[in-house]
C-alpha cells in the first residue's frame, strides 16, 4: 500500500467539555479527543461536587443524616431519603402503618415524575428542542407545589422520618394530588406529540448510543437505561418495598438500548407512575401514619444494604451500625455513578453533538455522583 | 448632485427599515417564543410604569450590549478577531441593495426606481453579500483561540458549502419561467395572471423551488434546525468567546439574515410588492370591477404589501425556531447534498421540461 500523503496537516483535537458547560448537567469535565468532530475518545473526570456525604454519615446520628441525602440526587430527594430510611428500619426490624406505606409509595412516585420530567426538559433541550423544556418545567412545578405543602420545601425537602411520615397528609392535599394525575397523562401526550415522531428527533436519537443488553449489566446500568437494553429488572417487581405490592403497573422495556429506546421507556414509566399515583389516592388506608418509634434511634449492631427503584436506577445503602445513635459507616449505591460509566464507552465513534445527547439520556446527576 | 442626494435618502430608508425590524424581531423572537412555551416573556423594562408589551427591552438591551465590557481573549487573533462581526454584518446588510421595494416613483417629472441599486444580476449580488457573510463567523471561530469556537467557525462553513449549491439551483427555476436574473424584472413579471385569474407568483409556479429554497434559505440564517455553528447547548458557538456590542453584531446579522431571506422569499415566490390585480392605474379584477387610484396610493399600498409579506416570512422563521429540534453535522451534510441538491437539480430539469412543452 502507497504511504498516505495529506496536503493539509491534520491532527487531533483535545476538547475540554466542562465543568463548566451548559449540558454536562452539573460539573462532569468530560476530555474529548476529536478527529474533526468525531469523537475518537472520552474520558469522564468526576470530583468537582464532592463534599464527603458518606463520611458526613459517620458523624450524625441517623435521623440527622437524612437531610444531608437530600443533597445527593438534589432532582429527587424523595427517593434518595427513602432508600436510606428504608435501610434504617431494616436494621430495627421497624414496620410502618398501611398509610405511612402508601403515602411514602405515591410520593416517591410524584418524585419520578418530576425526576423524569428534568430529564425529559434538559435532554430535548441539549437537542436543541427548547419548548418542551418548558412545558416540562410547567408540569414539575405543580410536583414541586404539592411538595411544597406536605414537606415544606421543594427540592431538598427531607421527605419522611424513621418509620412514616412526618405529620398527615394535609387536608385539601389529596385532592390537589387527584387533579394532577387527571391532567398529566395529556400533558405526556403533548410531549410526546412534540417529539416521538419528530423526524429530526428520530434522525437525533435512533441507533445513537446503544447498548447490549449483555454490556448493560456488566457495566452495572440500572432503571430506565437498562430497562431499555431489553432487561426487566425492576426492584419496584423484583422485591417490593412499600407498598408496590399492591400495586397494578407495568414495567416498561425497549428493544434496541438506543436513546430512543431509553426516551420511550421513561415516557412510558411517567405514565405508569401516574397509574400508581392514582391507586394510592383512591386507596390510601387511614390510620397512623408513623409507626411507635423509640425516642433515640439506636439500631442493634448488625450491617444492612437496602435499595430502591429510584427515578434513575437502583439507590442503595449499605449501613454498618455498631449499635450507638451513629452508623459506623455509610456507603451509597447511586445510580448515576454506574450510569456514568457507559459514557465513555457509548461517545467512542459518535460527534460532538452526540455527546450531549448521550449524557442527557444517561440521566445524571453530579451530586449523586461526587457525593 | 440630485442622484447622489436620492441615493442616500433610498438608502437611509432601506438601512433604517431593516435595522428597525431587526431590532423588533428581537422583541417579537422573545414574545412569540413566550406565547408558544405558555410563559409571559420579557416585560421588565419599564419606563416611568409604562410597559408596552415589554418593548423597551429593544432598547435595554442594545444599551445593555454598548456599555459591557469589549473583552478580548489573550489567545485572539486581536485584527481579526475585531473585524469579524463587522464583516458578518456589512455583507448581511449589502443582500438589501437589490431587494426592490416598488416599482418606479414618479415625482415632479423625475422616475425614481425604488431600490437602491438597480442591477441586472441582483440575484448573484445577493448571492455574493451572503458567501461573503460567512466568512465573519469563520474569521471569529478562528482567530478567538478557543476549540469551541473553532468547531463553530468549522461548522459555519461547512453548512454554507452544504447549503449555497442547493440555495442556488433552487432558484434557477425561477429564473427559467421569469427570464431574468433582476430582481425587479422577476417580479414585474409576477404581476401577469395565468387563465385570467390565478397571480403568476412564484409559489404557482415554482412550488417545490419555493420549499428547497425556504429550507435551505433556514439553513444559510443559521437558526434552529440549522443552528450548527451556535449550538449552544454543544459548542455554544462561533462567538462564543465575543462579548459586548461585538456580540450583538452577530446576534442581529442573524434577524437581518432572517429579513434578508423572507425579503427574498417575498420576492422571489410572493410576487414582491406585487399585490394581485393591482394595476399602475388602480385595482382590475377578472370578473371585470375596476378600481382607480392615484399613483402615489399605488405605489404605497405595494410597499405596505411587500412589508407585510417579509414579516410574515420572518414570523414562519421565527416560529421554527420553537418547534424543533437540532440537527447533527453529519446528517446536516446528508440532508443538503443527498435531498435537497438533487431535488434541485430535478426540479430545473422539470421546469426546463414543462417549458419547452408549453412552447
Amino acid at each position: 500500500m502507497a504511504e498516505e500523503t495529506t496536503i493539509l496537516e491534520s491532527s487531533e483535537m483535545i476538547l475540554n467539555m466542562g465543568p463548566q458547560h451548559p449540558s454536562t448537567h452539573g460539573v462532569l469535565r468530560v476530555k474529548l479527543k476529536l478527529d474533526g468532530e468525531k469523537v475518537l475518545d472520552a474520558e469522564c473526570i468526576i470530583g468537582y461536587l464532592h463534599r464527603g456525604m458518606e463520611k458526613i454519615g459517620e458523624n450524625r446520628t441517623y435521623p440527622k443524616y437524612a437531610p444531608y441525602l437530600d443533597r445527593m440526587d438534589y432532582v429527587a430527594a424523595v427517593t434518595n431519603n427513602l432508600a436510606f430510611l428504608e435501610a434504617v428500619e431494616k436494621l430495627l426490624g421497624l414496620e410502618c402503618p398501611p398509610r405511612a406505606k402508601y403515602a411514602r409509595t405515591m410520593l416517591a412516585e410524584f418524585q419520578r415524575i418530576a425526576s423524569h420530567l428534568l430529564w425529559l426538559a434538559t435532554h430535548a433541550l441539549d437537542i436543541g428542542a427548547m419548548t418542551i423544556f418548558l412545558y416540562c418545567f410547567r408540569e414539575r412545578e405543580e410536583i414541586l407545589k404539592l411538595f411544597e405543602e406536605i414537606f415544606g420545601a421543594r427540592l431538598t425537602c427531607n421527605a419522611f422520618r424513621v418509620g412514616g411520615l412526618t405529620e398527615d397528609l394535609p387536608a385539601g392535599w389529596l385532592e390537589q394530588a387527584k387533579a394532577f394525575t387527571d391532567i398529566f397523562p395529556s400533558r405526556v401526550d403533548d410531549y410526546e406529540g412534540i417529539l416521538t415522531e419528530n423526524r429530526i428527533w428520530l434522525q437525533r436519537t435512533k441507533e445513537v448510543g446503544v447498548i447490549s443488553a449483555a454490556n448493560a449489566i456488566d457495566i452495572g446500568l440500572t432503571g430506565p437505561a437498562l430497562r431499555a437494553s431489553g432487561v426487566k429488572w425492576d426492584i419496584r417487581k423484583a422485591m417490593p418495598y412499600e407498598s408496590y405490592a399492591d400495586m397494578d403497573f407495568e414495567v416498561p422495556v425497549g428493544t434496541r438500548g438506543d436513546t430512543y429506546d431509553r426516551y420511550l421507556v421513561r415516557m412510558q414509566e411517567m405514565r405508569q407512575a401516574n397509574r400508581i399515583i392514582r391507586q394510592c389516592v383512591e386507596g390510601l388506608p387511614g390510620g397512623d401514619f408513623k409507626a411507635k418509634t423509640p425516642r433515640v434511634i439506636k439500631p442493634p449492631l448488625g450491617e444492612v444494604y437496602h435499595s430502591i427503584e429510584g427515578p434513575k436506577g437502583e439507590i442503595g445503602y449499605y449501613i454498618v451500625s455498631d449499635g450507638s445513635t451513629i452508623p459506623y459507616r455509610v456507603r451509597v449505591r447511586p445510580p448515576s455513578f454506574m450510569n456514568l460509566q457507559a459514557l465513555a464507552q457509548l461517545a467512542r465513534g459518535h460527534y460532538v453533538a452526540d455527546v450531549v445527547a448521550l449524557i442527557g439520556t444517561l440521566d445524571i446527576v453530579l451530586g449523586e455522583i461526587d457525593r | 448632485m440630485a442622484e447622489a442626494g436620492i441615493a442616500l435618502i433610498k438608502i437611509a430608508v432601506v438601512l433604517g427599515f431593516v435595522l428597525n425590524l431587526a431590532a423588533l424581531l428581537t422583541w417579537a423572537e422573545r414574545k412569540q417564543s413566550a406565547v408558544i412555551q405558555d410563559r409571559i416573556g420579557a416585560n421588565r423594562a419599564s419606563v416611568f410604569g409604562l410597559r408596552l408589551f415589554g418593548l423597551f427591552h429593544i432598547a435595554a438591551d442594545a444599551l445593555k450590549m454598548l456599555t459591557k465590557e469589549d473583552h478580548v481573549p489573550q489567545t485572539a487573533e486581536k485584527f481579526i478577531h475585531g473585524a469579524a462581526p463587522f464583516i458578518s454584518f456589512f455583507f448581511a446588510l449589502m443582500g438589501f441593495a437589490v431587494i426592490p421595494f416598488g416599482d418606479v416613483l414618479r415625482v415632479g417629472g423625475r422616475e425614481i426606481p425604488l431600490r437602491i441599486l438597480d442591477l441586472n444580476i441582483g440575484i448573484l449580488f445577493i448571492f455574493a453579500a451572503i458567501a461573503l457573510e460567512i466568512y465573519g463567523s469563520v474569521l471569529a471561530g478562528w482567530s478567538s483561540g478557543s476549540h469551541y469556537a473553532t468547531l463553530g467557525g468549522m461548522r459555519g462553513s461547512v453548512q454554507m458549502f452544504s447549503y449555497e449549491i442547493a440555495w442556488g439551483v433552487s432558484l434557477l427555476g425561477i429564473f427559467m419561467v421569469y427570464d431574468s436574473l433582476d430582481l425587479n424584472r422577476v417580479v414585474l413579471r409576477q404581476g401577469d395572471l395565468l387563465w385570467g385569474v390565478l397571480p403568476k407568483w412564484g409559489i404557482v409556479t415554482q412550488p417545490l423551488g419555493f420549499l428547497l429554497f425556504l429550507a435551505a434559505g433556514m439553513a444559510i440564517t443559521k437558526r434552529v434546525p440549522f443552528d450548527l455553528p451556535e449550538g449552544e447547548s454543544e459548542i455554544i458557538g462561533y462567538f462564543v468567546e465575543y462579548s459586548g456590542m461585538k456580540f450583538g453584531l452577530f446576534f442581529l446579522t442573524d434577524f437581518v439574515l432572517t429579513i434578508l431571506i423572507s425579503a427574498l422569499l417575498a420576492t422571489l415566490f410572493f410576487g414582491g410588492y406585487q399585490l394581485p390585480y393591482l394595476e399602475p392605474d388602480g385595482f382590475r379584477f377578472p370578473w371585470g370591477a375596476t378600481w382607480s387610484l392615484d399613483h402615489y396610493t399605488v405605489v404605497f399600498l405595494q410597499f405596505v404589501a411587500l412589508v407585510l409579506k417579509i414579516v410574515f416570512f420572518c414570523w414562519l422563521l421565527l416560529a421554527v425556531r420553537w418547534t424543533y429540534p437540532r440537527f447533527r453535522y453529519d446528517q446536516l451534510m446528508d440532508l443538503g447534498w443527498k435531498v435537497l441538491f438533487p431535488l434541485a437539480v430535478a426540479n430545473v430539469i422539470l421546469t426546463g421540461l414543462v417549458l419547452t412543452l408549453i412552447e
